[in-house]
């Protein structure tokens, strides 16, 4: 059997649609098996300008082995463009926060077997490099059926972080990076491909849940998150354990124009936007939580959308059909009736009746 | 001739309860759901030489399995490299979205195990305990 190991990149990024400026965290959870994962700093950027949300995460490549490398992130909305983001946007925000992460990768394991089940819906699919993104539509079932079936390998607790998911939003992104294909581009490990997801939302909330999937308890996650808004934005939770703020700022002129430089980066406002850097290093027990954001720092945030509160239940439907117990007590009951039916058709019909329908006088 | 046809429905009835009844004290079935990579369940009692009929439903899209046996049986699984598990009693896979079922007889008294030693299964917490006695 081919060895595996999960690819993880400093800059696993949920392809997570998010409307607003908040920063799109690269919230991918890694569904690669062995927990043989030694995930760096994700890094992750959100921006929200003129009704649209740019979500930008890069995929590094760990190298070796041959095999698939899978991540699957859960999205808001639905994208209506999928394309490469910007050579250097997302080292350029590093920079301005903190030194650049080395990386670390992991390949994936094999494919695992195909069984029949209900499938996702595929609603886009595109090829960026050697990464191979799919948007998808389903609840957690669906969604977790096709990835398996499509070489993803589902830790255990998989089924429960995409229900969690699916309960917001229907819509993930799966995100596969071929080993041979990066070879036949020349890819080295290390080297990353930049994604900007493209994505109109209302209802913007970055996952930061999703990071912990496959991994130990009390197991480490560490991750950045940039945001860029048009106002300084209302953020929920506000404090939380392994969760900080560390800026909250206007960008300087010299990141405006930077970032503006970067392809595909032209959505940001010239004038400036309002910076937000966020670090995660929490355990994984304990990353529980989303970030939602209101990205005009006029209301607050939805604790659904940060995975506060459980999203209202919906109406329960049809029971399941009868028990073959209740079905036999029930065909006894129909037979019994049907008896008794006949017996008093019978006794009516022996004793007649008047034309009034009534039994003549005795 | 009604009441003859009162005491066929009658007694059709009678018979039908009967037959569930007997049916029901010779192998007892017991359903086990499977969700969230959970059994729902973590102790079971049974009595020496009670046999169950163990069904068990897979919601998860990720397959599972279903391992009876003592600490020694459960090792086994958990260090082996066997993907499925064939037609021995207590011992089942139950593959995504599936039904699975394995018929187990508790002979002696006792606690034994179950579990699923998929990888990082057993260790998530899909394991339990069931005392005959």
């Amino acid at each position: 059997m081919t060895k595996t190991r999960l690819v993880t990149t400093a800059f696993l990024t949920a392809v997570l649609t998010l409307g607003l400026t908040a920063p799109a965290f690269a919230c991918g959870g890694l569904v690669a098996p062995n927990g043989a994962i030694s995930l760096l700093r994700t890094t992750t950027l959100a921006g929200y300008r003129n009704g649209i949300e740019h979500y930008v995460t890069s995929f590094e490549f760990a190298g070796g082995g041959g095999g698939k490398f899978g991540s699957i992130v859960p999205l808001p909305d639905v994208p209506t463009r999928v394309i490469r983001g910007g050579d250097w946007t997302l080292q350029r925000l590093q920079q301005e926060v903190q030194p650049p992460v080395a990386p670390t990768f992991f390949a994936a394991d094999a494919p695992a077997e195909a069984s029949a089940s209900p499938m996702a819906e595929v609603l886009l699919k595109t090829q960026i490099d050697a990464l191979d993104i799919t948007i998808l539509k389903g609840g957690g079932t669906a969604v977790g059926n096709w990835a398996r079936e499509h070489g993803f390998e589902l830790t255990p607790d998989a089924p429960e972080l995409l229900d969690f998911y699916a309960s917001r939003s229907p819509i993930f992104a799966a995100a596969q990076f071929d080993a041979q294909a990066a070879d036949e581009l020349g890819q080295q490990a290390g080297d990353s491909t930049p994604i900007h997801f493209v994505i109109p939302t209302d209802r913007p909330w970055v996952p930061l849940r999703i990071l912990s999937l496959g991994r130990a308890p009390d197991e480490l996650v560490e991750a950045d998150v940039f945001l860029l808004t048009p106002d300084e934005p209302n953020l929920l939770p506000k404090i939380e354990t392994g969760l900080s703020i560390e800026r909250s700022e206007n960008s300087s002129e010299l990141l405006t124009s930077d970032l503006r430089s970067d392809s595909n980066m032209k959505w940001v406002d010239g004038d400036g936007m309002w910076l937000t850097f966020l670090k995660i290093d929490s355990t994984a027990k304990d990353l529980t939580y989303d970030l939602a954001i209101d990205p005009t720092g006029t209301r607050e945030p939805s604790p659904v959308d940060a995975g506060l509160a459980a999203p209202a239940a919906k109406t329960a439907g049809a029971e399941a059909g009868p028990s073959l117990a209740w079905t036999k007590w029930l065909m006894a009951a129909l037979i019994a009736l049907i008896a008794f039916a006949v017996v008093k058709r019978r006794a009516r019909a022996g004793t007649g009746t008047g034309t009034d329908g009534m039994r003549p006088a005795a | 001739m009604r009441i003859r046809l009162l005491g066929a429905a009658i007694l059709g009835l009678l018979v039908l309860a009967g037959c569930t009844a007997q049916a029901n004290e010779q192998v007892r079935t017991v359903t086990i759901t499977i969700n969230h990579s959970s059994f729902g369940i973590s102790q079971m009692d049974y009595r020496p030489g009670e046999t169950v009929r163990f069904e068990i439903h897979n919601t998860d899209p990720i397959d599972h399995e279903f391992i009876l046996g003592d600490q020694a049986v459960q090792d086994r699984h958990e260090t082996g490299n066997e993907p499925h598990h064939g037609a021995i009693p207590g011992e089942v896979s139950v593959p995504a979205g599936q039904t699975a079922t394995t018929t187990y007889t508790f002979d002696e008294p006792g606690t034994i195990l179950f579990g699923c030693h998929l990888p990082g299964h057993f260790a998530y917490g899909m394991r339990g305990t069931v005392t005959v006695r």
